[in-house]
């Protein structure tokens, strides 16, 4: 199932262990193994409810909020177990941020939606040359710098929806985050809105680890180096993704590339 | 093909008829608030002056002005509201940002719901029982601007946790998976986005502590009194009572005092309310999602 490498040893960002996760009685997730490599980008296909936004959260462990949530197995990020009982959760949401279906800015300036993170993880916010350039930085790496540098004390929320999504992803670099959940990033947008997302994705690998879910498999087509196939909270295949899509090797990603359900 | 039907019409009639009815009982709203504001002015108006406002009570209170009653109640208000406001702020935070669903939380909002409808005088006699005679405070301006507290708590705690209930949900879900703790997102993102709704219930709660009566009459507010208080220990005179015992109590009041009085404490609720409302415009201004 997991791609065999005759090469040097690949360096991972994330594995799961006979991940099994419930949410109250009902169970989500199934043995699930993976292993997802550092600096690529992994795309996870499956119809609804196959779990794949349920792996992403518990990567950062949000879906513990609930409060119903149980899991056994184990994930590691960066070879550390992530549930190790002294994990600190907000050292663990520095490393690994996670990007929203609907863009989420806070109701303040570009720039302190830039800064937000940055001022959240450290107990001195820098001068404010400092922060300029952290400002600048992120805002380059997301192609949004020379769009909005001469306007970062208007409000976040008057961006066009395709901003705004780039604006949530250059929120979580100044923390150096080596993992990026993306779930459904471009679902909210417009197709020209997608384009320049998944370009902007695509410019992030090497430097981040990034995980997304998508329902678009054209978009996990486009945009990924490698993808997961789910199905009813199982792992059904995990290729390269020039592979899956040309030689699926079990019949129901097959089927599901092919349309025939999802 | 499209012409009405005697049916069409019969039912655009009624449509016109229960509009204008909807308009006519919107608009009765204004009448009171005009008879009441009219009256008084055409009645008190004549008996304002600055000397009205900062000179003590005359030959058995039917002469002179008003001006501890109105100290008095500035003190009530102020005490009363420095005590509420961060007890509710805090417990409506706690309401809307950390309580889990469960018996306790249940039981908390069964009590502001409870607190809410008690009556005015039961307040006040439980400040009585509980501030004056208990804890010792004497009648005081303590006393009586707990009690008032107590009384509007429930305000204060409503409207602001509806609020921070406004403030949308993604704002905190985007703190949170930046590592935010739960104070971190309340503080930086949640308080300054709910803050004009919370002022509204601090100004419901200002009218209503300045007007009130029954509470205060028991516990810190004298008929009389020749000394202006000097701190929270002190009785004092307020308006709301002033004005009472003006209408009521005191024989041969010249006509227009009691209505001066009234005007005046129309007019101080009113002035605090647009100068609240005028903050929390430009506030609002401010805020944008």
């Amino acid at each position: 199932m997991n791609i065999t490498t005759k090469e040097k040893p690949v360096e991972l960002a994330i594995q799961a262990r006979q991940l099994n996760l419930w949410y109250g009685t009902f169970q989500a997730l199934f043995e699930v193994d993976l292993n997802i490599k550092k600096g690529m980008i992994t795309s996870l296909i499956g119809p609804s409810g196959c779990g794949k936004s349920t792996f992403l959260r518990s990567i950062n462990r949000i879906n513990e909020r609930l409060g119903y949530v149980r899991i056994s197995g184990r994930v590691e990020v960066f070879d550390q177990d992530i549930y190790a009982p002294e994990v600190e959760l907000i050292q663990l949401r520095k490393q690994v941020g996670m990007v929203f279906q609907r863009p989420n800015p806070l109701p303040t300036s570009i720039r302190e939606n830039v800064l937000f993170g940055h001022k959240l993880h450290n107990s001195k916010s820098g001068s404010r040359a400092e922060q300029d350039e952290i400002v600048e930085s992120a805002l380059q790496q997301v192609l949004l710098w020379d769009k909005v540098k001469d306007r970062l004390h208007h409000k976040a929320t008057k961006l066009s929806l395709e901003e705004q999504q780039k604006l949530c992803i250059a929120r979580l670099l100044p923390v150096k985050p080596g993992v990026l959940l993306m779930d459904e990033p471009c679902s909210a947008l417009d197709p020209k809105g997608t384009e320049a997302v998944e370009e902007l994705i695509w410019e992030l690998r090497g430097k981040y680890s990034i995980l997304i879910v998508t329902h678009n498999m054209a978009q996990a087509r486009r945009a990924s180096e490698e993808c997961i196939f789910m199905l009813m909270g199982k792992v059904v295949e995990h290729s390269l993704t020039s592979q899956m899509f040309v030689t699926p090797a079990q019949q129901e990603t097959a089927d599901y590339i092919e349309g025939r359900y999802g | 093909m499209f012409a009405a039907t005697e049916l069409n019409r019969k039912n655009q009639r009624t449509e016109k008829l229960v509009r204008i009815l909807f308009v006519l009982m919107a608009g009765l709203l204004i009448l009171p608030v005009l008879i009441i504001l009219t009256t008084l002015v055409y009645k008190g108006g004549g008996i304002l002056s600055i000397d009205f406002l900062f000179t003590h009570p005359t030959n058995g209170m039917t002469e002179g002005g008003i001006l501890p009653a109105l100290l008095g109640t500035i003190w009530l208000v102020v005490v009363a509201l420095l005590i509420s406001v961060p007890l509710g702020i805090a417990a409506a935070i706690y309401l809307s940002e950390y309580a889990p669903d469960n018996w306790g939380t249940r039981l908390i909002n069964l009590a502001i719901i409870n607190l809410a409808g008690v009556p005015s005088i039961v307040h006040a006699l439980f400040g009585l029982g509980a501030f004056v005679i208990f804890f010792e405070f004497g009648t005081s301006i303590l006393a009586a601007s707990l009690t008032l507290a107590i009384m509007t708590l429930p305000v204060v705690i409503v409207a602001t946790r509806e609020s921070l209930q406004a403030v949308p949900h993604a704002f905190r879900e985007a703190c949170w998976n930046m590592g935010a703790t739960r104070w971190q997102t309340i503080r930086r993102v949640v308080l300054p986005n709910a803050i004009s709704g919370i002022l509204t219930g601090v100004i419901l709660e200002v009218s209503r502590s300045a007007g009130e009566t029954a509470p205060i009459m028991f516990t810190g507010a004298v008929f009389f009194s020749p000394f202006l208080p000097q701190g929270v220990m002190d009785q004092t005179m307020a308006m709301s009572l002033h004005l009472f015992v003006v209408s009521t109590q005191v024989p041969n009041v010249p006509e227009d005092l009691p209505y001066g009085v009234a005007l005046v404490l129309i007019g101080m609720v009113l002035i605090m309310n647009s100068v609240s409302i005028a903050f929390r415009m430009h506030l609002r201004g401010k805020k944008k999602w």
